[in-house]
């Protein structure tokens, strides 16, 4: 059985950490990781960068929207995601007009770059 | 994380929504940070009780604004404060407090905070203390630490600078459009003065002046939360975040500068060069060009090249050449001569850069890159003319020593030849 497990928590705080706090806390997180990625159970990791880096690509059956920022409406819920090795923006935000193409009506995607990924440990 | 070090954390990030709402109630700086450190205290003894508020900024600014009008009664008609124990219970009333907190009016309060800091009679390093103590909630003893003055020094400075503040009157009515955009340029240049106070630091500056960097970049990010969809700001976030990724590879173990070219380009932080650049990429989607993207964008074109020689040297000539057009300024012109030696060569370059010489008589990088220049025509009775007025106007030792070595190079080439 796969699980996928989402962090959130208040950017505003974690901005605020001192690079001491921030490298302990993921020194920390990192000692979870290793004890289930021995056991084989770990498959990809990510940390995202902050929000403002963010774009948001709603669809409107047409031509989609582009909006600077994270996705921000609580009336829709997170349903998947894609990771994707791009140029650059404009190359992501095609992937996602092609997602958009293929599946028009309702909803966006949250564009936004990685600072961490560690590929999966799992098998395919 | 101990409760200690979340409750700092959140006391920091709270900190200028909250100080600047309540300047907005209290029309008075210095009521609106006593009431905010009166909060803090109460938050101290509060939190690690109750657990943290969902909203922190809503808290703080609840009870700074309470503890605000005790003190404003106490000073009036001298009534004791109530005890801390017969305040209602905050829980109670935080939800509908923060839903009331408009998220427009928060916008404006930040803004207006830190655009007091850039008073335009205030000199650079008086508006990079005062919005350290002011929006940052750094202590007068590490901003002292920061400019290497003494504490008495830095909090007389500190103390006249918010007296001129006080004095000037700032509007608290909500900014209209053209002002607001005004506000947000004066606070971006601000912010890009407290990042080049930490970013110029030399190697063994106190940790205290490097950090300054760093916070730029945070205020600037918060000031982006706020406002998404200014390309400069973006602009602005990119430049900071390219420019600090190459912190580790700008000096050698000795404190030399090492030059762009030459820098060890592993070492640059490839976390700070995906968030500038997915940030740039952003801006220049509005097609609202501007001179901080302009200048991020020139240092995006670095941080994408592998190699230096991968560098497009082209594009950075016609970025600087809309620079020019956007902000004409000989510093401008003077950049734009290295690209240009990239491209054309260094005769080119040099026809650019010699007319510059008048305006440019006193500044230390003119004399360096001519003499560079000369240095690769063959020029070297000229060349060692131009690295000695060049070492003569360095502003710091390490300037100086990197000149040095560019001499020392001649001599030995001299005696060669000779």
């Amino acid at each position: 059985m796969l699980y996928a497990i989402f962090c959130y928590n208040d950017e505003n705080v974690t901005s605020a950490w001192s690079r001491e706090e921030d490298e302990a806390c993921m020194a920390r997180l990192q000692a979870v990781q290793d004890r289930w990625s021995a056991q084989g159970r770990l498959g990809p990791v990510a940390r995202l960068l902050p929000t403002t880096a963010a774009t948001t690509l709603r669809k409107t059956g047409s031509e989609p929207l582009i909006i600077d920022g994270p996705f921000a409406e609580t009336k829709e819920q997170l349903l998947g995601f894609y990771v994707a090795d791009v140029e650059d923006l404009e190359q992501a935000l095609q992937f996602a007009r092609e997602l958009a193409e293929a599946n028009p009506i309702g909803g966006c995607y949250e564009v936004r770059p990685m600072s961490i990924y560690k590929p999966s440990d799992l098998g395919a | 994380m101990s409760d200690l070090a979340w409750i700092d954390a959140a006391l920091t990030a709270a900190r200028p929504q909250a100080v600047g709402a309540l300047l907005r109630y209290f029309r008075d700086l210095d009521r609106a940070e006593e009431a905010f450190q009166d909060a803090c205290l109460r938050a101290l003894k509060n939190w690690p009780q109750n657990g943290p508020p969902r909203d922190p900024a809503a808290w703080l600014i609840m009870v700074g604004r309470n503890a605000g009008i005790d003190v404003a009664r106490r000073q009036s008609r001298h009534v004791a404060m109530p005890q801390e124990d017969q305040l209602s219970d905050l829980d109670d009333v935080e939800t509908p407090m923060a839903e009331r907190l408009d998220g427009s009016d928060y916008r404006d309060d930040v803004l207006r905070l830190l655009f007091i800091c850039c008073h335009p009679d205030l000199p650079p390093t008086a508006q990079i203390a005062l919005a350290l103590r002011i929006v940052s909630g750094l202590s007068v003893k590490q901003i002292a630490r920061a400019f290497l003055v003494g504490e008495t020094a830095m909090e007389q400075r500190i103390t006249r600078a918010k007296g001129r503040v006080a004095k000037a009157g700032v509007a608290f009515e909500t900014p209209g459009p053209v002002e607001r955009a005004e506000r947000l340029a004066a606070v971006a240049a601000m912010l890009y003065l407290v990042f080049n106070e930490g970013y110029s630091a030399p190697p063994d500056a106190p940790d205290a002046r490097s950090d300054l960097a760093a916070e730029a970049i945070r205020l600037s990010r918060l000031l982006l939360r706020l406002y998404q969809t200014e390309p400069e700001i973006m602009g602005l976030t990119a430049l900071m975040l390219l420019q600090n990724a190459r912190a580790a590879a700008r000096f050698d173990s000795g404190g030399q500068v090492i030059l762009l070219d030459d820098q060890d380009r592993s070492l640059w932080n490839g976390k700070q060069i995906a968030e500038g650049l997915a940030l740039i990429d952003k801006a220049v989607r509005h097609r609202r060009p501007g001179p901080y993207q302009a200048q991020a964008a020139i240092a995006a074109l670095h941080a994408r090249a592998k190699r230096p020689e991968d560098t497009d040297w082209g594009e950075i000539d016609l970025i600087y050449q809309a620079l020019e057009r956007m902000q004409p300024s000989p510093v401008v012109t003077l950049n734009r001569a290295v690209a240009v030696s990239k491209t054309q060569g260094p005769e080119a370059a040099l026809a650019l850069v010699d007319p510059l010489g008048e305006r440019l008589d006193s500044y230390f990088h003119f004399h360096g890159l001519r003499g560079a220049l000369l240095l690769q025509l063959d020029r070297d009775r000229e060349a060692r003319d131009a690295f000695g007025r060049a070492i003569a106007l360095a502003n710091t030792p390490a300037e100086a020593a990197h000149i040095r070595q560019h001499l020392d190079r001649l001599a030995q080439e001299g005696k060669r030849r000779a």
